[in-house]
């Protein structure tokens, strides 16, 4: 049965998969190679550049993706009481709501601090 | 062979076919319509020549060009830069987006005895249920064929953790670059997909409620027989919309490969079919995000009052007009309509990324975490009441939805109806050509005083 269902996506994975390594292999085989001094300098507009790795970067980016973990879990916890929403009836919605509360208080408190302004 | 996989073949030769030629003529209309909008010529070059005669097909034939251009371009990669990270990200840019089409139903349900009985003789019509169960003839031993690659439980999850797959192809591939600008760009792309992604979940839960399934094809089964989902959930649609553009980082949320700031972002450093996999990759994003769209909240392959057992015009109780159809008949009406409605809804989100200007970075996230995430939780906190309070009324109180639901579906009859009509008569209506329209720059010229000099001025 599980064969059944699972057997089609895995040959899709394996045509997709196929279809990407086929572009990738083309393009690395056919293509010239001729490199360059010039060629080899990161792209940054003409301006000299000594790499990515000393860049320093926004703390912002950090904080949103800590902001994403929470309510991204949230998510997954509301997708299974959403199925099942009509038989929970009041007593589901009311605790769903009570859980979505505390959130929520989470995006107030992270707004009031600051975390989703991006001008500073 | 056995027979589940005899019947997947066909399938996904229509659903990659589908996504790899739509995904190149979209890259087409992406650019003839922009030099519509910009009033330029566009793409005309690429043509094929025999003898005297010249094919050009108003640049249609610039993607195949482009295409082939790409692979004898040079696959550059710099020095620097960690060679396996820097190739496996355009691989794993492609990868998800055809798995993404395994779970979308792109027709009803084939009765294989049904079909039979209609071919052997086509007058005959089928005994068909409209309730979308097929009547199992135990001699033939054929069972039901869904269109859809694989029926899952947990459809809409399986769409959403395919698509979450997009961000580590960004992520790795601008940390792998060894470029400031594509660093950057990642950090940009990896920030704004997850922060979109969350209300992306959060927005359709409220249609989720209402349908009570994951699986996509009985999110359509649901909205043939009451109301399409964008008529009972239209705060989710657009919020779902707005986000699934978002991901798939066009304008106006194209900050990651912001031209004017990032070259081109994340993919800055890459060159020939490795930059074309990630622009074919973006291309293809926009048919599964239309895909999406129409099965959640356009009908899928619904077609207003076109039942399994033939056209029913009914409001509520009231029976206007009823016209049986053979199986085939339906079951291709409905999977044109819905690659016809994906087709449409693409144009859309090319026709938007030309009206639209660029958001900057602070308003990008402040529109999701701000606007979009408060709204649609409370959106879910709506359709709860609303729908436990619909619940508890008493029996009219359906009866009456299940007319306005009715009326929704004469509603797009109609408005179909107005839509293509119009645009068949504005085709075939004979045009004046106006040089106003033609050439605002033409307008310029002869506003000094001088006639105009070249084409683009005529």
């Amino acid at each position: 049965m599980h064969v059944q269902t699972y057997a089609p996506m895995f040959m899709l994975f394996v045509a997709a998969t196929a279809i990407a390594t086929l572009f990738f292999t083309l393009a690395t085989v056919l293509g010239p190679s001729k490199p360059s001094a010039e060629k080899s300098l990161p792209f940054e507009c003409g301006s000299d550049s000594d790499g990515a790795q000393h860049v320093r970067l926004s703390v912002k980016f950090y904080l949103t993706a800590i902001l994403f973990v929470v309510f991204d879990i949230e998510s997954v916890f509301v997708y299974p009481w959403a199925i099942q929403f009509r038989s929970l009836g009041w007593m589901g919605l009311a605790s769903m709501m009570g859980f979505l509360l505390v959130i929520l208080v989470g995006l107030v408190y992270a707004w009031k601090k600051g975390a989703l302004e991006w001008e500073t | 062979m056995p027979n589940y996989i005899l019947y997947a073949i066909p399938k996904i030769l229509i659903m990659v076919g589908f996504l790899f030629n739509v995904g190149g003529i979209l890259t087409w209309v992406d650019r003839r319509q922009s030099a519509m909008i910009q009033d330029r010529v566009g793409p005309n070059r690429a043509v094929i020549k025999i003898g005297k005669f010249e094919l050009r097909l108003w640049g249609l034939l610039h993607p195949a060009a482009d295409g082939v251009k790409f692979f004898f371009k040079e696959d550059f990669m710099p020095p620097k830069a960690d060679k396996l990270l820097f190739s496996l990200a355009p691989i794993l840019a492609m990868i998800p987006v055809l798995c993404l089409v395994a779970v979308i139903p792109f027709g009803d349900t084939v009765c294989p005895d049904a079909l039979i009985q209609t071919v052997g003789n086509v007058t005959q019509l089928p005994n068909i249920a409209r309730s979308g169960l097929c009547t199992f003839d135990p001699r033939t031993g054929l069972q039901p064929i869904d269109l859809q690659i694989v029926s899952l439980d947990i459809g809409l999850l399986f769409v959403f953790a395919m698509a979450g797959q997009g961000i580590v192809s960004a992520a790795i591939s601008g940390w792998s670059s060894d470029n400031k600008f594509s660093l950057m760009g990642a950090l940009r792309a990896s920030s704004q997909m997850v922060s979109y992604e969350v209300t992306l979940g959060l927005s359709v839960v409220g249609a989720l409620m209402i349908y009570g399934t994951l699986r996509l094809g009985d999110m359509v089964r649901w909205q043939s027989e009451h109301a399409w989902g964008i008529f009972v959930q239209p705060v989710a649609f657009f919020i779902f919309f707005a986000a699934l553009v978002a991901e798939s980082k066009r304008i106006p949320f194209d900050l990651p490969e912001a031209e004017s700031e990032l070259v081109s972002g994340y993919f800055t450093e890459y060159s020939g079919m490795k930059f074309g996999m990630f622009y074919f990759a973006e291309y293809m994003e926009i048919v599964t995000s239309s895909m999406l769209v129409v099965t959640v909240f356009l009908g899928g392959w619904g077609l207003p009052f076109v039942h399994r057992d033939g056209i029913t015009i009914a409001f509520g109780e009231g029976m206007l007009a009823q016209l049986p159809l053979p199986h085939l008949v339906v079951t291709v009406f409905g999977v044109l309509a819905f690659f016809i409605k994906t087709l449409t809804l693409c144009w859309i989100q090319t026709f938007v990324r030309w009206s639209l200007p660029r958001f900057r970075y602070d308003q990008l996230m402040g529109l999701c975490w701000k606007v979009l995430l408060p709204v649609s939780l409370a959106n879910i906190f709506v359709t709860g009441v609303v729908w436990l309070l619909l619940d508890m009324a008493p029996p009219f109180v359906g009866n009456m939805l299940q007319l306005v639901g009715d009326a929704t579906q004469g509603f797009v009859a109609v408005l179909v109806t107005f839509l293509v009509g119009s645009a068949v008569f504005g085709l075939f209506r004979s045009r004046t050509k106006d040089p106003r329209i033609i050439g605002a720059s033409a307008e310029l010229v002869r506003s000094a005083g001088k006639s105009p000099q070249s084409p683009m001025q005529a």
